[in-house]
């Protein structure tokens, strides 16, 4: 793959401006489509070593299976003790969970800092933006001794809970810039009508915020999907395995037998990211551009 | 007219409205008491999960804990065994150090390059450059791991495709010298997302500016430097500090690949790693939490000393 995305290296330098000879265009093209195919190659790959028959799967380096069977899939759904349609369950419940905590608690932070006045708003705000520079291994071990003494080890509370506490910084400072692009006149008007601030955040903020709302539940969800830190820590009991956890032990207990089996599943965890990417790219991409979110 | 407020919503609303006659504590309340309700689960939570964890892990940090019994006080004994005497710590800086220094720069100019390549004038940019934000997406995933896992093993699917050309490869993943860089190609990987931060960059430079300097003669090259690289600046360094600071943090790949055992001979051995194996395998939750305050201090000193010199090379005009 390094080749290819080598060639993309030796295009012409194509410093910004707009007209290009056609030549410079064509090869421009050859280096993007070069480095695309590098760039998905693996993943289809994957995908198609996923439907392939068993003894086929590390016989050819084509894409194309030369004939289509999902028997992996089944192989790989019940390849362990416990299903990997609990796992998914488990996952989806988590990321769920995770997506309203989130919503909520971080825009009813988010509506205090960016449009309620208190006493001590400038002193949270900088905290809260503090907040977000500490890496999680700091709290981990003090976390994990509270959730542990709660009896909360082995449940989906310790996942969810903080989520509802607005643990996730990030996207309290993602809608409290959104909100103060939202005129103050509507809620100075609103105020003059008589509506109290919870009235102005449910009928005023929160429907004009939806492209910042949707922005960050998508990537609640698709980072909660995706998590393998928390629930490796806290969760033990296979009946209570997101799908991250499930691929894992399948790793483990199975690798060397059954390998379409593991990329069929691996394969299926990644169809709600892959779901949302197709639908929702254009927000993703603009939520990456305006505000620099990582990973 | 006369708003006629119900109680509910005048908490908070409308201050001035008020009548006079309540007490000091409740007209304190109407001010400010809304704004705290609001906030009330982020404080919850910044006491409880942040502030009150925070303390806890670094008094944690200066005892020696297994979580069953109670955490005995034994001063600075844990930092001082980090510094001296504990060759694995030693391993997971050097495995860390490495990675950041490998995968950043390398995730960076990927990024950059095809930015440029995408900026401006380029037929179906959207397609291309949701095909390379794609992998930024999937990439924390443990069955990207997985698969990176299969593409790099001995008989695996790079080695397959190298022998096409005749090239015989090594076996990347249980080879100490090797392991580190798929790793490191699986970062690279991903560019897309500092790519679009990259491309956002770069709408904002004033095309006026290319103009005058094509009227004056400037070669492309000569533009890229002079216009186009200090312009950037302030976007490379924020790309450059937030995927450093995640490079540290780094954890799914490396325990994924090499089994949580950070092996071959501690060669993708990562720092998180090896905190996560101290404190969930050998249950050395005080050892494990002078270890997060390690990484907190490097990461802070990181990015002290990057703001520091940037004033040198980020140029912003204002």
């Amino acid at each position: 793959m390094t080749d290819a995305t080598m060639s993309s290296v030796t295009a012409p330098p194509s410093a910004p401006p707009g007209r290009r000879s056609p030549v410079g265009s064509v090869l421009i093209h050859a280096g993007l489509i070069a480095a695309s195919i590098a760039m998905v190659y693996p993943l289809l790959w994957m995908i198609s070593a996923s439907v392939r028959p068993e003894d086929e799967i590390f016989a050819s380096t084509s894409l194309w299976p030369s004939s289509v069977d999902f028997a992996s899939y089944v192989r790989g759904w019940f390849g362990l003790d416990v299903s990997f349609g609990r796992f998914t369950w488990n996952s989806l419940v988590v990321s769920v969970l995770t997506v309203i905590g989130n919503v909520v608690a971080c825009s009813l932070a988010a509506y205090a800092f960016a449009r309620l006045r208190f006493a001590g708003r400038n002193f949270w705000f900088a905290i809260m933006l503090g907040t977000m520079m500490i890496p999680y291994h700091v709290t981990l071990i003090p976390q994990y001794v509270l959730f542990l003494n709660l009896g909360w080890v082995n449940t989906f509370l310790p996942l969810v809970v903080p989520k509802f506490l607005a643990s996730d910084a990030f996207f309290i400072f993602l809608m409290v810039q959104f909100f103060r692009g939202i005129p103050r006149e509507l809620d100075e008007a609103a105020m003059m009508d008589g509506c109290g601030p919870w009235r102005i955040y449910w009928k005023i903020m929160l429907p004009l915020s939806l492209p910042v709302l949707a922005t960050a539940a998508i990537f609640s969800f698709i980072w909660t999907w995706d998590d393998f830190f928390g629930p490796l820590i806290y969760l033990n009991d296979m009946n209570t395995y997101t799908i991250q956890l499930g691929l894992r032990t399948f790793v483990d207990s199975s690798s060397t037998s059954d390998w379409g089996g593991l990329f069929a599943m691996s394969t299926l965890s990644l169809v709600p990211v892959f779901f949302f990417f197709l639908f929702f790219q254009r927000l993703l991409i603009e939520g990456i551009a305006t505000t620099g979110m990582k990973r | 007219m006369a708003a006629v407020q119900d109680s509910a919503v005048a908490i908070g609303g409308g201050a001035q409205a008020r009548p006079a006659a309540q007490g000091r504590w409740a007209s304190l309340w109407t001010k400010h008491g809304a704004g705290y309700m609001f906030l009330l689960p982020w404080l919850i939570g910044f006491f409880g999960l942040t502030l009150g964890p925070a303390i806890a892990s670094l008094y944690l940090s200066f005892t020696s804990f297994d979580l069953i019994r109670t955490p005995e006080w034994v001063g600075t004994a844990n930092y001082v065994r980090i510094a001296t005497a504990d060759p694995k710590f030693a391993a997971a800086m050097q495995v860390t150090f490495l990675y950041v220094v490998l995968s950043v720069p390398f995730k960076l100019t990927f990024a950059l390059l095809v930015a440029l390549l995408l900026d401006r004038g380029v037929k179906g940019l959207t397609f291309y450059r949701a095909l390379f934000y794609l992998p930024s997406l999937l990439g924390g995933s443990v069955a990207i791991a997985v698969l990176w896992r299969q593409l790099f093993a001995g008989d695996g699917l790079i080695n397959s495709l190298l022998a096409q050309f005749g090239i015989e490869g090594p076996s990347w993943i249980s080879h100490p010298n090797y392991s580190i860089w798929t790793l490191v190609v699986l970062s690279v990987w991903q560019f897309g997302s500092p790519m679009i931060i990259f491309l956002a960059g770069l709408r904002q430079i004033p095309t006026d500016m290319y103009e005058a300097a094509s009227l004056d003669g400037a070669s492309k090259f000569r533009q890229f430097y002079k216009i186009t690289l200090p312009l950037l600046t302030p976007v490379i360094f924020f790309n450059a500090v937030v995927q450093t600071i995640d490079a540290f943090k780094a954890f799914t790949p490396a325990f994924i690949i090499s089994g949580g055992t950070g092996g071959p001979i501690n060669s993708t051995l990562f720092y998180t790693l090896y905190l996560y194996q101290e404190a969930f395998g050998n249950f050395r939750m005080g050892y494990a939490s002078a270890l997060a305050w390690i990484l907190v201090l490097i990461i802070g000193l990181f990015t002290a000393f990057s703001f520091l010199t940037s004033r040198y090379w980020v140029h912003y005009d204002d």
